[in-house]
């Protein structure tokens, strides 16, 4: 018998334990009618084969582990990033519990979200009822300034008009009349989460301000970060960035205290965001930032149209990511950067000189968002690695351009191959195929690094089975250091595996490196 | 060892009035039915003592806007059902969303080379555009069946799990099954559990269940020989391996678990399960459907049982037993002998941390009730309990479980929940992701009990001590002394307004 009160074991060693691992083996052998384990290990070898990898690329209609969500996903996070605001999907409402989970089993922290419940009821008769119904019980409940209104697929297939709804809501005094409830439209077979993100600060901007005078505050910009599951570390590092400029700016959309609130004996269902009053003077500002353009290309189209300049970045990390980064600010702003981010940079660099022989030649794959793809290819390279395989699920052709165009710009970049809209079973011929040292993603990467034993580097959101990095600031120089430390630690972890038998290897286990 | 206790119903009901006390008028009308305080029952009811009466309406639509907990179809057969059958792949078939969120996420533990002959942790997907939805999926549905065989040919079959738009579109994904079915001489079932289909997720198990019956069950010549002691374990899904420390004891006392529905099974687990002389039914919410199916078309008897906790086991083991006769009994006596010194030891390790401990559950649609007593094993108090997709029959049966006074909550909502565990202030709250870090927040300790907070298993006595320590180590961690600053004045917590 395994178990024991002294020494209790749970699933990772129990079954490892004889008793059930002849139970297992006997289950296989007389109940499960497995493939002969000859077919089994000839069919795995023939998954890392070149003529694999062609049928797999080849594939036009299957997806198989996709590094992409769907879009309420990112309108969720979009409104979590407000004065108390709720979001409110319409539509099935097993959609919004995924949601929650979703974000939850990311962050550690709660997520909040209401559905309109509609049933298929409502699909043959549209949902202006769950509407109506829902946003007075939510508004009733849950005391919120804001509600923001999305859709799920559902709602969308058989086309309700959420414009019309709120008003009819508003007509039946569900919520006062003159109480927010921004929307947007965020159909799951259109883009991703990203572009759900892109929509619903649209939503936002357009119902605040839409028909107000601006008048133009020079020197003030607006900061949209995008969808960000680092917004907690990377929002307040770059206000730390921008405080110490001294630039006038307004975060809209900032989900990074709703996503860290304390543990004190209280628990706020509201914390932090952007608040409502800062989202309407927002108008005036000369400019407005995004940090992600593939996340705001709607929104940035919009700030144009009501008269202010715009620029957008891809995911400011690193170091010639931040260097433009501030330097466009410093432009807008008229603000110089002080030297002591100057000093900031120059520690960062220090580092990567401190460590480049480690760094230099190391081949990478990196998935994830199209921005963050192209922070991180750029910063590998700022680094002397390769970016040997830069993946988005969700990555267009203009995205895949542009990538080009970054590899282009370096040495480091030439045999870098580029592959919008592919998927984590695609990448995984590419690791057998074209091995690199390293890969850069998020938790699904696990499996991956399983498979094909390449070292997993977790930057990027979703990251369920790690804590708390999330945390931590990637973005800006001091975000480049725990980057390049994340990475680095990798490296010096492997080496001292691949090192540490005694009697082997006792050689090249060194103390120093 | 069952404790004798009554709970607060004065406290309880007050919490009610005042939760109803905050919705708009037509809401509260709608929740009043949903929440009560369990009365007594006197009589006895057939299978025993019955401890009380839940009387709340449930299975009913939920209502919108109000934060409920509950999930959809899609997720009741993807999810629960049919994603653990590991040696099929299951396609979410539509949007990208629904695969991705439920990807990975259920611990339906199994041993198989993922990606060549087994496929649990992997998310297969249409990935619907908006072309699909105006033309139709069905070609693209041909065509990933059929990458499908060339890419990952030691399937042993596939799933077409629909989402939302398949049904709203009018795709006839039946027409493609089974055509693909004949032509690549594969088992492929479709099934309608698109999302806004029913209340819950509870009709997708449904949905799930039936087309085993119509899809699977009698389409192939089974050849297996079936013997005296065969048993079919139903329901249980082998979160953490739950199914394994079960499968374990069943072996220990000499039956022959040929099936395991659908933790770490195969197709083939399933297709012969009508040979079987027995279905041993864990989940009744979400199996029974198919265990009367087989009762009724192959004459199969079928038997709820509840694996958690030593006095749970020991009367589910002796239940069975009776069932196959002496020879079989006279093994589980032994069985139950032999477990004795560690259930005892346990017990005396934890009991004294854990006596008089409250706790409030909300989960699915079984734990709700059959994990309570192995609460009470350890002297811990069940003050209230939920469930987000029970129906009728399954508060009939928590009567046997909870004591007067027992606050019970259906399909409660984020705003009850939480106005609830304030008011209560138990000593451990036991539900889900989207509840836990609310509750923490609050100071107060929290289990996951759909997920078993990534430990596991809590089944059979190997699972048992582990429930003990996680509960231990969740209670009695020291994080829970440091919310409050030295130099504020801390708000008093604890049971505040239990004690008043």
């Amino acid at each position: 018998m395994p178990q024991s009160a002294e020494k209790i074991l749970d699933h990772a060693p129990l079954f490892r334990e004889p008793e059930y691992r002849q139970m297992l083996a006997e289950k296989k052998l007389n109940f499960e009618c497995p493939h002969p384990d000859q077919i089994v290990t000839d069919q795995r070898e023939f998954t890392k084969t070149w003529e694999y990898r062609e049928m797999n690329l080849a594939r036009e209609a299957l997806v198989v582990n996709p590094a992409k969500a769907c879009q309420p996903l990112g309108a969720v996070f979009a409104a979590a990033g407000f004065e108390r605001t709720m979001s409110f999907v319409h539509g099935s409402q097993g959609c919004v519990a995924y949601y929650r989970s979703h974000l939850s089993r990311h962050f550690k922290e709660p997520a909040s979200a209401v559905s309109s419940s509609m049933t298929e009821d409502a699909a043959v008769f549209g949902g202006l009822k769950n509407m109506v119904d829902g946003l007075a019980n939510t508004y009733q409940l849950y005391d919120p300034k804001m509600i923001a209104v999305s859709t799920t697929c559902m709602a969308e297939v058989i086309g309700d008009d959420l414009h019309s709804f709120i008003e009819n809501a508003k007509d039946e005094n569900s919520v006062p009349r003159d109480f927010d409830v921004p929307f947007a439209h965020t159909p799951a077979f259109v883009g991703s989460h990203v572009d759900g993100y892109d929509g619903m600060v649209k939503g936002i901007l357009e119902h605040f301000w839409k028909g107000q005078e601006r008048t133009e505050a020079a020197g003030t910009v607006n900061i949209i970060p995008g969808f960000d599951g680092f917004c907690v570390g990377n929002n307040r590092e770059l206000k730390r960035l921008l405080d110490l400029m001294g630039v006038s700016y307004t975060f809209i959309q900032d989900a990074s205290d709703q996503f860290d609130t304390p543990s004190d004996g209280e628990y706020r269902m509201y914390d932090g965001g952007t608040k409502i009053e800062d989202v309407k003077k927002a108008l005036n500002a000369e400019a407005t930032l995004s940090l992600q353009h593939y996340n705001t290309r709607k929104t940035l189209e919009y700030c144009e149209q009501v008269g202010q300049a715009t620029a957008s970045f891809h995911y400011p990390l690193g170091v010639q990511a931040t260097d433009e980064f501030l330097m466009e600010l410093s432009a807008i702003s008229g603000k110089e950067i002080p030297e002591t981010i100057r000093l900031e940079r120059g520690r960062l660099i220090d580092a990567m000189a401190d460590s480049q022989s480690w760094l230099h030649g190391k081949k990478y794959a990196i998935y994830g968002d199209p921005d963050f793809v192209h922070a991180m290819a750029r910063f590998v390279m700022e680094t002397g690695g390769e970016p040997t395989h830069c993946l988005a699920t969700n990555g267009t052709s203009a995205w895949e351009a542009e990538m080009k165009e970054l590899l282009a710009s370096s040495p480091f970049g030439k045999d870098a191959q580029v592959w919008p809209g592919k998927d984590l079973w695609a990448m995984r011929s590419l690791l057998f195929t074209e091995p690199v040292d390293l890969l850069i993603g998020n938790s699904y990467g696990k499996y991956l690094e399983r498979d094909t034993g390449t070292p997993l580097i977790r930057l990027m959101f979703p990251i369920f089975d790690r804590h708390h990095h999330h945390r931590f600031a990637l973005m800006g120089y001091q975000g480049g250091l725990r980057v390049l430390t994340t990475i680095l630690d990798k490296i010096f972890d492997k080496l001292d595996r691949e090192t540490s038998e005694t009697g082997v290897t006792d050689y090249s286990y060194d103390l120093t490196r | 060892m069952s404790l004798d206790y009554e709970n607060d119903g004065a406290l309880h009901a007050k919490l009610i009035e005042e939760v109803l006390s905050q919705y708009p008028d037509k809401a509260a009308k709608r929740r009043k039915k949903h929440l009560s305080v369990a009365k007594s029952e006197d009589e006895a009811g057939e299978e025993g003592e019955v401890l009380s009466e839940c009387d709340v309406k449930s299975n009913i639509k939920s209502i919108p806007g109000v934060m409920t907990i509950r999930g959809c179809a899609y997720a009741g057969s993807k999810g629960v059902v049919w994603g653990p059958v590991k040696d099929m792949v299951h396609i979410s078939h539509g949007p990208v969303g629904c695969g991705q969120y439920s990807w990975s996420q259920r611990r339906n533990y199994y041993v198989g080379t993922t990606g060549i002959d087994t496929f649990g942790t992997m998310q297969f997907t249409s990935d619907f555009q908006e072309k699909d939805i105006v033309f139709g999926g069905d070609k693209k549905l041909e065509q990933i069946i059929d990458e499908i065989e060339g890419l990952f040919p030691l399937n042993n079959g596939i799933t077409v799990q629909s989402e939302c738009p398949i049904g709203l579109i009018g795709d006839d994904t039946e027409a493609v099954s089974r055509n693909k079915a004949k032509e690549h001489g594969k088992t492929i079932v479709p099934v309608r559990c698109e999302g806004f289909r029913g209340v819950s997720q509870s009709l997708g198990h449904h949905i799930a269940n039936d087309s085993i019956r119509d899809w699977v069950f009698e389409k192939k010549d089974v050849e297996f020989e079936a013997g005296p002691y065969d048993v079919n374990v139903i329901g249980d899904y082998n979160i953490g391996g739950d199914a394994w420390a079960s499968r374990i004891l069943l072996e220990e006392i000499g039956l022959r678990v040929v099936g395991n529905w659908s933790g770490d099974a195969t197709l083939a687990e399933i297709e012969r399960a009508p040979k079987a002389k027995l279905n041993l039914i864990h989940c009744y919410r979400s199996m029974n459907y198919i265990c009367r199916h087989m009762e009724e078309k192959y004459g199969i008897a079928w038997m709820e049982y509840n694996f958690f906790g030593p006095s749970q086991i020991e009367d589910s083991l002796r239940k069975i037993a009776k069932h196959f006769g002496p020879e079989i009994e006279e093994k589980t006596e032994k069985v139950i002998t032999k477990y004795r010194p560690l259930v005892d030891a346990v017990i005396a390790k934890y009991r004294p941390r854990l006596e008089g401990n409250t706790v409030m559950l909300y989960v699915g649609g079984l734990r709700p009730r059959h994990v309570i007593t192995a609460y009470e094993d350890l002297g811990m108090v069940i003050v209230g309990t939920g469930y987000e997709f029970a129906h009728n029959d399954d508060y009939q049966r928590t009567g046997h479980y909870v004591r007067n006074g027992t606050l019970i909550y259906d399909d409660v909502t984020g705003y009850e929940l939480e106005k609830f565990i304030e008011g209560v202030r138990p000593n451990l709250v036991g539900s889900g992701i989207k509840e836990k870090y609310p509750v923490q927040k609050m100071g107060i300790p929290f289990r996951q009990m759909h997920s078993w907070d990534y430990s596991g298993p809590y089944h059979g006595y190997d699972g048992f001590a582990i429930f003990a320590r996680d509960v231990d180590l969740a209670i009695n961690n020291p994080v829970w002394g440091l919310y409050d600053a030295p130099w504020k004045e801390s708000p008093r917590r604890g049971r505040a307004m239990a004690a008043e």
